[in-house]
C-alpha cells in the first residue's frame, strides 16, 4: 500500500467520494480480472491476469482508505476502514462505471474491456499524479506505472486475436461491440467532477478522453479491428444504478465478511 | 539417437510425440527457455521455460512468471527449440573424459601470505 499522510486530513466528503468512484473502478475491475483464476487459456496469462488485479486490488485499498478518513466519522463515531467500505456497502453506494463490472465473458471481450479501461487510467492516473489531492496523487503516481504494463498487455494480446485467426477475429470483435458503449461513462461530468476540477483535485475527462481515443484508435486499427459505430451511451454506475450481474458480483466479493465478520487467515 | 529433442538444453522434454488438444493450443503456444540477470554485474541466468504464442509475448509472461518477486533487472527469452543441447546418450563421451584431470583445476599452486582478493 501507498502510505497515505495520516495528520491533518479533514471531512472532505467531494473528494472523499471521488477517492471512491476511483478506488470502486479498481476494485471492481480487479474482481473481474481475478475471476480468471484456473480459467486463462494457459497458467502464463493466470498469473499475468491475476498481477493485473492485484495491482487494482493494491490501488483501491489506498484509495478506499483515504475515502473512508475523508468521509469522517460515522454516527457512531466510527471512521470507515477499506474494509467497511469494500464488504459493507450495498449496491446502491458503489460509485464504479459500469464498463468495469460488465461480466468478463471469453477471453477476447476480457481483453477487449481491458484496452479500454487501461487506455482510460493511463492518462487518468498520469494527470491525477499532480492533483491538489496528496493522497489521490500518491496513490496516481505509483499506480501510472502499474496501469502502463495493463495497457501493454491487453494491446498486445487485442493485436494478436484482431489480427490472428477467424475465430478469434470473431471472437474479440463480438466482445469490443458490447462493452463499447459503455466505455463513455468514463468521460462524463458532473457538478463533483465541476468542483474538484476547480480545486485542482480531479482530471480533466474531456482531455483523458481525447489521449483514450488516440490510443484505443490505433491499437484497433492495428489489430483489424471495426470501431463500433454506436450512439447508445448507458449509464447510472456513478449514481449507484448498476447492471443486473453487479449484484452477483458484490456477492461473491461480500460473503465471507458479511457471514463471518472480521473473519482473517 | 534418443526420441527426445532436447528442448532447454536439459535433454528430457519431449516436444514431438506429446498429445495436444484438437485446436493445437501447445502447437500455437510453443516453448520458450527464460534467462534473468539478477542485478548489474551478473550474467543472466536461466530459470525456468514457459509457453507463448511468440517472442513479444514470451518476454512478457516471463516478466509475469518470474520477476513478481524483483528477481531481475533484464529478461532474455530463447525459443527452445534454438537450443542446441548435448544429448543424454552423449554423456559419458562428452564428460566422463574429463573425469580423471585433476591437474586442470588450480590446485596446485601455493596461495602466498596475505593475499587477498583470490
Amino acid at each position: 500500500m501507498t502510505p497515505l499522510p495520516t495528520s491533518g486530513l479533514g471531512v472532505d466528503l467531494d473528494v472523499a467520494a471521488y477517492a471512491l468512484r476511483l478506488g470502486d473502478d479498481a476494485l471492481v475491475l480487479g474482481q473481474r480480472l481475478a475471476e480468471w483464476a484456473a480459467r486463462s487459456p494457459q497458467i502464463e496469462e493466470d498469473v499475468a491476469l491475476l498481477n493485473l488485479a492485484l495491482d487494482q486490488l493494491g490501488a483501491a485499498r489506498s484509495l478506499l482508505t483515504h475515502a473512508g478518513r475523508l468521509l469522517g466519522p460515522d454516527a457512531d463515531g466510527h471512521v470507515r476502514t477499506e474494509d467497511d467500505l469494500a464488504f459493507l456497502r450495498d449496491e446502491p453506494d458503489w460509485t464504479n462505471a459500469l464498463l468495469v463490472e460488465l461480466d468478463g465473458g471469453d477471453f477476447g471481450r476480457t481483453m477487449a474491456r481491458q484496452l479500454l479501461v487501461s487506455a482510460y487510467q493511463v492518462p487518468l492516473y498520469a494527470a491525477l499524479g499532480s492533483s491538489a489531492d496528496e493522497g489521490i496523487a500518491g496513490v496516481a503516481g505509483k499506480a501510472v506505472k502499474e496501469v502502463a504494463y495493463s495497457l501493454d498487455h491487453a494491446r498486445s494480446w487485442v493485436v494478436r486475436l484482431g489480427d490472428g485467426t477467424d475465430e478469434s477475429h470473431r471472437r474479440v470483435q463480438t466482445g469490443l461491440d458490447e462493452v463499447w458503449p459503455y466505455a463513455f461513462e468514463l468521460f462524463e461530468r458532473d457538478p463533483l467532477v465541476d468542483r474538484l476540477l476547480e480545486r485542482g483535485v480531479a482530471a480533466d475527462p474531456a482531455a483523458i478522453e481525447q489521449q483514450w481515443q488516440a490510443t484505443v484508435q490505433e491499437v484497433l486499427a492495428e489489430a483489424t479491428l471495426t470501431v463500433p459505430e454506436t450512439t447508445w451511451r448507458p449509464t447510472g454506475g456513478r449514481r449507484g444504478a448498476h447492471t443486473t450481474g453487479f449484484g452477483y458480483l458484490l456477492a461473491e466479493l461480500q460473503h465471507l465478511h458479511r457471514s463471518h465478520p472480521g473473519a482473517r487467515w | 539417437m534418443s526420441d527426445y529433442t532436447a528442448a532447454g538444453g536439459h535433454g528430457a522434454v519431449p516436444t514431438t510425440g506429446v498429445p495436444s488438444d484438437e485446436r493445437g493450443a501447445r502447437r500455437s503456444q510453443p516453448l520458450w527457455e527464460v534467462f534473468v540477470r539478477s542485478r548489474r554485474g551478473l550474467s543472466h541466468t536461466h530459470v525456468g521455460s514457459l509457453h507463448a504464442p511468440d517472442a513479444h509475448m514470451a518476454l512478457r509472461n516471463a516478466r509475469d512468471l518470474y520477476t513478481r518477486r524483483q528477481e531481475g533487472v533484464s529478461i532474455w527469452v530463447v525459443a527452445a527449440a534454438d537450443v542446441v543441447a548435448s544429448s543424454p546418450d552423449e554423456k559419458d563421451a562428452f564428460f566422463d573424459p574429463a573425469g580423471d584431470k585433476p591437474y586442470r583445476h588450480p590446485t596446485f599452486y601455493d596461495v602466498p601470505e596475505g593475499l587477498t582478493h583470490l
